[in-house]
C-alpha cells in the first residue's frame, strides 16, 4: 500500500496514453455488462415459481409442427395434471409488418395457468363471451393507443383468413397486468386471441394445436408428469416432447439463437484486442521507464517488488477501466430498458456480472502485466542506467 | 583510519557474444573509512565499472571486495539489494530523479524500504532536504529544477537513509561551474561533517580537488600517480 502513489504516478506518466487506453478498457466492460445482462436475461426466463409448476409439450420434431386439439382430453387425465390448455402462434403484426406482437390464440382458460397475469373479473368474462375478442398487454396497449372498445385490424404474418386475406379484426376487450413486475416484460407485450376464433377462420388450421401448457399439482412430481404425456403420444405421427417451461424457453431461444455463444465470442474478441492494447500500452510503459526501474533496483527494491509493482500498475488500469465501464452499464441498463417500453426488460448488472467482470479485470491485467513485469525485474541495473 | 573497503586482486570481464573484454584487472585498493576519494581516468578505463562494484550494482568476475566486513563478491541479487539499501547512497550524473514525484517523494523513496511510519519518512526527507538547502522546494517535481537543484535533490534521496557510503558517477559531469561548486561543496561538507565516505568519479580536475586524495585507472589498471 505505501507503493500506491509509485504505481499510480508511473500509470499517468504519459497521461493521454493511459487515458486512450482507459477509455477502451471502459469501452469493453460497458459492452461487457450490457452483453451479460442480455446472457442473464435469457438465462432467467421462465425462471420463477409459477414456471416451475409450467410443463409445455410440443412436437418432438420442430416448434413449427403443430399436434392434434385431442391431445387435450389424454393429457387431463395424466396424474398430478390440475390444468391444461393450448395455444398457437398466430405471428401478428400492427400496422407494419415490422410491428410484431408477441400474439397467440389460446383457449380460453389459457390465463387461469398464468396466475402471473392479472385481469379484471369483468374484462374476463367478456374476452369469454366475445368471439372476435382480444386481451392485451398493458404495454402493448400503450406503445399502440389500445383501449378497452378498439376495433382494430391485425395482420398476420403467417395465416390467411378465409377470404385469403391476412388482415385481421379483433375487438379489444381487456388488458392484462402482470403482477410480478420483473419477469413481467413478455406478459406486458402479450396478445391473446381465442383458438376457436383462429381455427375456424383460417384454412391452414384444422383442430391442430402449437403446444399445450400443463399446470402440475406437485412441483416435484414434474418430471413423471412430462413423461407420462410423452408416453401418450409414443411411437404416433406426432410424438411430443415435454419439458420444463424454464427448459422449454431455453430450447425455444437456443433455436433462435444461442445467446451463450453469441456473447461469448463477441466478448472473446473484443478482450483478445484488449489484451493485444493494454499489453502494448504496459510494454510501452515498461520500455519508457527502463532507467527508473534501474534507479529503483539500485536504491535496494528487490527485483520481486519491482515485478509487483508493475503487475499492479497493470491490474490497476484494468480495474479502474473496468469497474468505470461496469458502472455505467449499470447506469445505462436501465434506461435502456426503460426506453425500450419494457421490450427489453434487462435485470441490471447482477452480482454475477460482477464477479465475473472484476475476475476478468484481475485476470487481464496479470496477464497482460505478466511480460513487461518479467521484463522489469530481469532488468540488469548496471546495463539499464549505462543506456544499454 | 580504519579501512571501510578492502578490494583484493579484483577483475572483472564482460562477454560480448564470444569477445571477452577484461575492464579491470587485478585492483587492489583499500578505502578508509571517511575518506573522500576522487577517482579519474581516460574514458573507457573502467572507472564506472569499479564504482558499480564498490556500491554493490554488480558482481567481480574474480578477487574480493569487502565493506565494512562484509564480503560483496560473496552475496547474491537479493542480499545485495538489502546491503544497498542500508549501507550506499549513489548518485548519478543525470540525477536519475523520478520525474512524477516531487523532490519530496522522491527523497523519500529508499525510506519505502524500512520500516518508518509515513510520518517519520516525511520527517527523514525533509531534514535530508533542508541539509542540500532545498526545504522550500519539496513539493516541486524535477521538471521545475535546474540540473543543480536536481543533483541536490539526487544528494538528499542518497543520504536519506543515513547510509555510511556514498558513490557518486560524474556528478557535476552535467552541470555548470556555478552548480557543480555547490554540489561538490555540498559532498565536502557530507564527508567532513557528517563522515561520510566518498567515492567520486569524475573526469574534472577542479571536481577532484575537493576530495581529499585521487586515484588514477588506465585501461583497468590502477597508476600511481603523484598527486596533483
Ligand atoms: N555491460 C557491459 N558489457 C560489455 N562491455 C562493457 C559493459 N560495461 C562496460 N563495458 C566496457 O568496459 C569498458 C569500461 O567501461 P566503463 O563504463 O567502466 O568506463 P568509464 O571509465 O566509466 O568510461 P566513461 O568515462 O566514458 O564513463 C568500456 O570499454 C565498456 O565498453
Ligand atoms: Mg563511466
Amino acid at each position: 500500500m505505501k507503493y500506491l502513489h509509485l504505481i499510480w504516478a508511473a500509470l499517468f506518466r504519459r497521461k493521454a496514453r493511459t487515458i486512450l487506453t482507459l477509455v477502451s478498457i471502459v469501452a469493453a466492460f460497458l459492452l461487457f455488462g450490457m452483453l451479460d445482462a442480455v446472457r442473464t436475461s435469457f438465462d432467467q426466463a421462465g425462471q420463477s415459481a409459477n414456471g416451475a409448476q409450467r410443463l409445455q409439450t410440443g412436437s418432438r420434431l420442430s416448434f413449427i409442427q403443430t399436434l392434434p386439439q385431442s391431445l387435450e382430453a389424454q393429457i387431463a387425465q395424466v396424474p398430478g395434471v390440475k390444468m391444461v390448455t393450448y395455444a398457437n402462434w398466430f405471428g401478428g403484426a400492427y400496422q407494419d409488418p415490422h410491428n410484431q406482437v408477441f400474439s397467440f390464440a389460446v383457449e380460453p382458460n389459457y390465463i387461469d395457468l398464468y396466475p402471473e397475469i392479472e385481469v379484471s373479473p369483468a374484462e374476463r368474462k367478456a374476452f369469454d363471451e366475445t368471439r372476435t375478442g382480444a386481451l392485451v398487454g398493458e404495454k402493448l396497449a400503450q406503445r399502440f393507443h389500445w383501449k378497452v372498445g378498439d376495433k382494430i385490424p391485425m395482420q398476420s404474418t403467417i395465416f390467411p383468413n378465409r377470404e385469403g386475406s391476412k388482415n385481421w379484426t379483433f375487438d379489444i376487450v381487456g388488458i392484462m397486468h402482470s403482477k410480478d413486475k420483473k419477469a413481467g416484460g413478455f406478459y406486458d407485450q402479450m396478445f391473446l386471441l381465442h383458438w376457436k376464433y383462429f381455427d375456424e377462420t383460417t384454412p391452414y388450421n384444422r383442430g391442430q394445436v402449437g403446444w399445450y401448457v400443463t399446470r402440475v399439482a406437485d412441483v416435484n412430481q414434474a418430471d413423471r408428469v412430462a413423461r407420462a404425456i410423452d408416453a401418450i403420444s409414443a411411437n404416433s405421427d406426432h410424438e411430443t416432447r415435454t419439458q420444463t417451461e424454464q427448459a422449454a424457453t431455453a430450447s425455444w431461444m437456443k433455436q433462435l439463437a444461442d445467446i451463450g455463444l453469441i456473447v461469448g465470442s463477441i466478448m472473446g474478441a473484443v478482450f483478445f484486442t484488449l489484451v493485444l492494447l493494454s499489453g502494448n500500452t504496459m510494454m510501452q510503459a515498461v520500455r519508457e521507464r527502463t532507467s527508473e526501474l534501474a534507479v529503483l533496483k539500485t536504491i535496494g527494491f528487490s527485483s520481486a517488488s519491482v515485478l509487483a509493482m508493475v503487475l499492479a500498475e497493470s491490474v490497476l488500469l484494468l480495474l479502474l477501466g473496468g469497474l468505470i465501464g461496469l458502472g455505467l452499464a449499470a447506469l445505462i441498463i436501465p434506461a435502456v430498458s426503460a426506453g425500450s417500453g419494457g421490450m427489453l426488460n434487462l435485470p441490471g448488472v447482477g452480482a454475477g456480472s460482477w464477479l465475473l467482470g472484476l475476475l476478468l479485470m484481475v485476470a487481464i491485467g496479470l496477464l497482460v502485466g505478466a511480460l513487461p513485469a518479467l521484463r522489469a525485474m530481469r532488468l540488469n541495473i548496471v546495463d539499464a542506467l549505462a543506456g544499454r | 583510519m580504519n579501512t571501510l573497503i578492502e578490494i583484493r586482486d579484483l577483475s572483472k570481464v564482460y562477454e560480448r557474444g564470444r569477445q571477452k573484454v577484461e575492464v579491470l584487472h587485478h585492483i587492489n585498493l583499500d578505502i578508509a573509512q571517511g575518506d573522500f576519494l576522487a577517482l579519474m581516468g581516460p574514458s573507457g578505463s573502467g572507472k564506472t565499472t569499479l564504482l558499480n562494484l564498490i556500491g554493490g550494482l554488480d558482481t567481480p568476475t574474480g578477487g574480493s571486495i569487502g565493506v565494512a566486513g562484509q564480503r560483496l563478491d560473496q552475496m547474491g541479487a537479493g542480499a545485495l539489494a538489502r546491503w544497498r539499501a542500508s549501507h550506499v547512497g549513489f548518485v548519478f550524473q543525470f540525477y536519475n530523479l523520478m520525474p512524477m514525484l516531487s523532490a519530496q517523494r522522491n527523497v523519500e523513496l529508499p525510506l519505502l524500504l524500512t520500516k518508518l511510519s509515513a510520518a517519520q519518512r516525511k520527517k527523514n526527507a525533509t531534514i535530508a532536504l533542508q541539509l542540500v538547502g532545498l526545504a522550500d522546494r519539496a513539493s516541486h517535481k524535477p521538471g521545475e529544477l535546474s540540473g543543480g537543484q536536481q543533483q541536490r535533490v539526487a544528494i538528499a534521496r542518497a543520504i536519506v537513509s543515513d547510509p555510511t557510503l556514498l558513490v557518486c558517477d560524474e556528478p557535476t559531469g552535467d552541470l555548470d561551474r556555478q552548480s557543480a561548486e555547490e554540489v561538490l561543496g555540498l559532498l565536502r561538507t557530507l564527508n567532513r561533517e557528517h563522515g561520510k565516505t566518498i567515492v567520486m568519479v569524475t573526469h574534472d580536475p577542479k571536481a577532484a580537488e575537493y576530495a581529499n586524495h585521487t586515484l588514477h585507472l588506465d585501461k583497468g589498471t590502477l597508476v600511481e600517480q603523484a598527486a596533483a
